[in-house]
């Protein structure tokens, strides 16, 4: 199930597990990515005061934890049939682009960077963290700590706590702000636009002046042709709080658009044997298995997912930026998976402009706060979290009790395809049975372009995710098994 | 530093949020003065040191080993045990492996509830098959095996033997640093000491009492309490007085009651027992001989008592888990 999806990888033996198996040929005949850890936050959900649910639900990730905050608090709306006050929606989603500075900074420069400011092919030992400091020197790197502590700083303010925070309520928001609190948020936030500006800067003169890695980052073995699902706004526009959600088709063409209530005509689950995880796809289309194209109803979601499935950016310095991307990368959609370092980094400027524009609005110390909530029933609630779509239901009983509990998380939304991205990858690299070292990052950079959340401070301390391959001949034999 | 040797430490995680790791970063500059005290040799989040590597280390030879979540499959019973064998002191880190946490609440179900409403009776699901995991399953190309999930979720001291308890979730940055700092420095407590403040949430929130009787329990979302006076005695249960400080009280700055996190206080084992007790001292009219009082029409207003008063600490507490009809 979902939480699960939260914290895979470095879970069993402490890490992910992917299998691979070699046909007589010693070519790659399949690739299997399990996921094995489940923790049953549905059932025990079950029975619990409403109210309590956007502190219990963040516990199923401590990286994303205002993301399923925010969700419940919005699924609470739904469900008690109460509009918050204008100002406490603005309020929460200050809150929440300052949590996407802080996660966007992250997995930026901690995952992401290592793999192309040091290089794909560098040492093992000098591909992390450390190495990207290295290269681009300590006072960036101690920009990157910073705006990280920022975008924290802001969700401590406004949420109490950063991880896991508690002022999120049924109709509104417990606690306003005061002015200084305001001022504070504004001066980090314009910081956060600076900052952002010189992380795409840093992604132009490593990535894009670097022909060797554009053509890693288009070459086809890290390339889907997949439908897209993000939120916009009223004008296709990306939102992380609220709109509608808006799927585009493998041509980049509008496939469906929905309320967050119209999620179960729009999306199901298939069940593996071989993994705690489910396997979502588009109703309309079915499960077809683990193949990309328009037949299957494989979707994708995640910053270039969101970009895709959009018109654009509602700031315009992130708008300038979405239209270089497409134009550089040769229109919509794009389907290379490594772009979505690129995407994030639009993200992370959309996010800081947003924050920004909402800490100097009139309303945003507003102690006008909360609407009474009515009677308590059902409610779906809808965000992007950071690694995409975030689905949460509630059917409440009379006495506002949870009676049922259905999530769907954005990193499983994202599971089957990352399951096809590694055995792509696998396949691209492992050719008539030679395996080489290399094949471990390859094989990681596909998926961790995902930046699939395993729940933890994974890619922060190294910028590398420990899991284990294992490799099988025709004969089942294990042939090796490679390690990091 | 010293001439010494310096520490082993290892980290492990469980069945957690990842947010106790995210705890140890947000300590921020604090971490070096960590390293300088100490080696990590087992940290699978961040290091390349896989589970042959620490069966192969002698035994206690890992001087600390801070180990966060709670116990729920047989992967992570399996590695309690190991690092308990091969750490020195094991600190049970954030609410997690303290007290079983909020993955615990998973004790009113067992395993098979949990796989029916994920697996088949779930209204996203399309599973006519009935499709569940499997610990073992054949793929045409081989095998491929899954940890086996357990009915019911343990505090790691269920478990093993454990030295330290470090409670919160998660814990606060402030905790963390004089944590590692105390036992890096030798200045070790005796043995089962729970790393915190010897005081309440209460102790240390700063809004006014006035020792007054309280005739209805609100739910947070039906009033907006006044900012500057007691949550409890507005009539919003507030888990302080029967939860262990070193919060700052954050929660309740935030005008939000306290829910437990800290687990009990002092010489208190029984949490939610303490909090129930707390509860019926002040529930009632002030003067009850004037008044029809009925304590059982106030304790009706207490809904979900089980994921109130023990939301942290159900596997810890002497509660439990429910008790399964076969």
């Amino acid at each position: 199930m979902k939480e699960i999806s939260i914290d895979p990888i470095t879970r069993l033996e402490g890490h992910g597990k992917i299998q691979i198996f070699l046909n007589e040929q010693g070519d790659v005949a399949n690739a299997y990515l399990q996921i094995p850890e489940l923790r049953g936050f549905e059932r025990f959900c079950i029975g619990r005061k409403a109210e309590d649910l956007p502190q219990i639900t963040p516990r199923i990730c401590g990286v994303c934890p205002v993301a399923h905050h925010m969700a419940s608090t919005k699924t609470l709306d739904a469900a008690f049939h109460v509009d918050p006050p204008l100002a406490a929606k603005k309020l929460r989603e200050l809150m929440y682009s300052g949590y996407y500075i802080y996660d966007h900074t992250l997995h930026f420069y901690f995952l992401g960077a290592p793999d192309f400011v040091v290089g794909p092919d560098a040492p093992k030992a000098e591909r992390n963290i450390l190495g990207v400091i290295n290269k681009v020197g300590l006072d960036i790197a101690k920009e990157v700590i910073k705006h990280r502590a920022y975008g924290q700083k802001i969700t401590a303010i406004i949420g109490g706590k950063a991880t896991h925070p508690v002022s999120g309520l049924p109709g509104g928001m417990s606690r306003p702000i005061s002015e200084e609190e305001r001022a504070e948020i504004e001066n980090m936030a314009e910081s956060s636009v600076k900052f952002a500006q010189f992380s795409l800067q840093v992604f132009d003169d490593v990535v894009l002046k670097n022909k060797k890695y554009v053509d890693l980052v288009l070459s086809d073995a890290y390339k889907l042709r997949t439908y897209y699902m993000g939120t916009v706004d009223d004008n296709n526009k990306v939102n992380f709080y609220d709109g509608k959600v808006r799927v585009v088709d493998p041509e980049g063409k509008e496939f469906s658009k929905w309320s967050p209530a119209d999620y179960l005509n729009n999306v199901e689950e298939h069940v593996e044997p071989w993994t705690y995880v489910k396997l979502p796809y588009l109703k309309k289309i079915g499960w077809k298995g683990l193949v990309d194209g328009p037949e299957s109803g494989i979707y994708r979601v995640a910053p270039l997912a969101r970009l895709n499935a959009a018109d654009g950016m509602a700031t315009p310095l992130a708008q300038q930026e979405y239209k270089r991307m497409y134009e550089t990368l040769g229109g919509k959609p794009v389907h290379a998976t490594l772009a979505t370092h690129w995407a994030r980094l639009i993200e992370l400027l959309y996010a800081a402009e947003r924050a920004l524009e909402l800490s100097r609005d009139k309303d945003i110390t507003s102690t006008n706060l909360r609407n009474k909530p009515g009677q308590p029933g059902e409610g779906v609630g809808i965000v992007e979290a950071p690694r995409g779509t975030l689905i949460h239901h509630y059917v409440l009983d009379e006495e506002g009790l949870a009676k049922k509990v259905n999530l769907i998380v954005a990193t499983v939304n994202n599971a089957p395809a990352i399951c096809m991205s590694i055995r792509d990858a696998a396949k691209g690299v492992i050719k008539g049975g030679v395996v080489n070292d290399g094949l471990l990052n390859m094989v990681e950079m596909a998926f961790r372009a995902y930046d699939p959340c395993f729940g933890c401070a994974t890619h922060y301390a190294v910028g590398q995710m420990p899991m284990e391959v294992k490799i099988y001949d025709h004969n089942k034999n294990l042939l090796r098994t490679v390690q990091r | 530093m010293t001439t010494q040797p310096k520490l082993k430490f290892a980290f492990y995680w469980a069945a957690s949020c990842g947010g106790c790791e995210v705890a140890v970063l947000d300590v921020d500059e604090a971490i070096l003065q960590v390293i300088d005290l100490a080696d990590i040799v087992f940290w699978p989040v961040a290091m390349d040191i896989k589970y042959k590597d620490v069966e192969a280390m002698p035994d206690k030879s890992i001087d600390v080993c801070f180990f966060n979540g709670a116990v729920r499959n047989e992967e992570q019973e399996y590695l309690a045990k190991l690092l308990r064998e091969k750490a020195k002191v094991l600190v049970a880190f954030g609410s997690c492996a303290h007290l079983g946490g909020v993955p615990g609440l998973a004790n009113v179900a067992d395993r098979k509830e949990i796989f029916t409403t994920i697996y088949l009776n779930n209204p996203s699901t399309n599973n006519p098959d009935g499709v569940v995991p499997q610990t073992r399953f054949k793929v045409p190309e081989g095998e491929l095996t899954l940890p086996e999930f357990h009915d019911t979720v343990k505090a790691l001291n269920q478990v093993v033997d454990v030295d330290y308890y470090l409670p919160g979730c998660p814990p606060t940055p402030k905790r963390i640093v004089d944590a590692v700092m105390a036992i890096a420095k030798g200045e070790l407590p005796p043995k089962g000491t729970v790393l915190g403040p010897l005081k309440s949430v209460c102790d240390e929130c700063p809004r006014k009492k006035e020792d007054k009787k309280i005739h209805h329990i609100y739910r947070v979302y039906e009033i907006t309490p006044e900012p500057e006076k007691c949550l409890l005695e507005q009539g919003i249960i507030c888990m302080g007085p029967a939860t262990r400080g070193g919060c700052e009280a954050q929660c309740i700055d935030a005008n939000m009651p306290c829910t437990g996190c800290g687990g009990p206080c002092p010489n208190v084992t029984e949490q939610g027992a303490a909090m129930i007790s707390a509860l019926a001292s002040i529930l009632g009219v002030e003067e009850e001989k004037d008044k029809e009082f009925d304590p059982d029409k106030l304790m009706a207003q207490v809904k979900d008592p089980l994921g109130t008063f023990y939301r942290y600490g159900l596997p810890a507490s002497i509660l439990r888990r429910k008790v399964m009809k076969k």
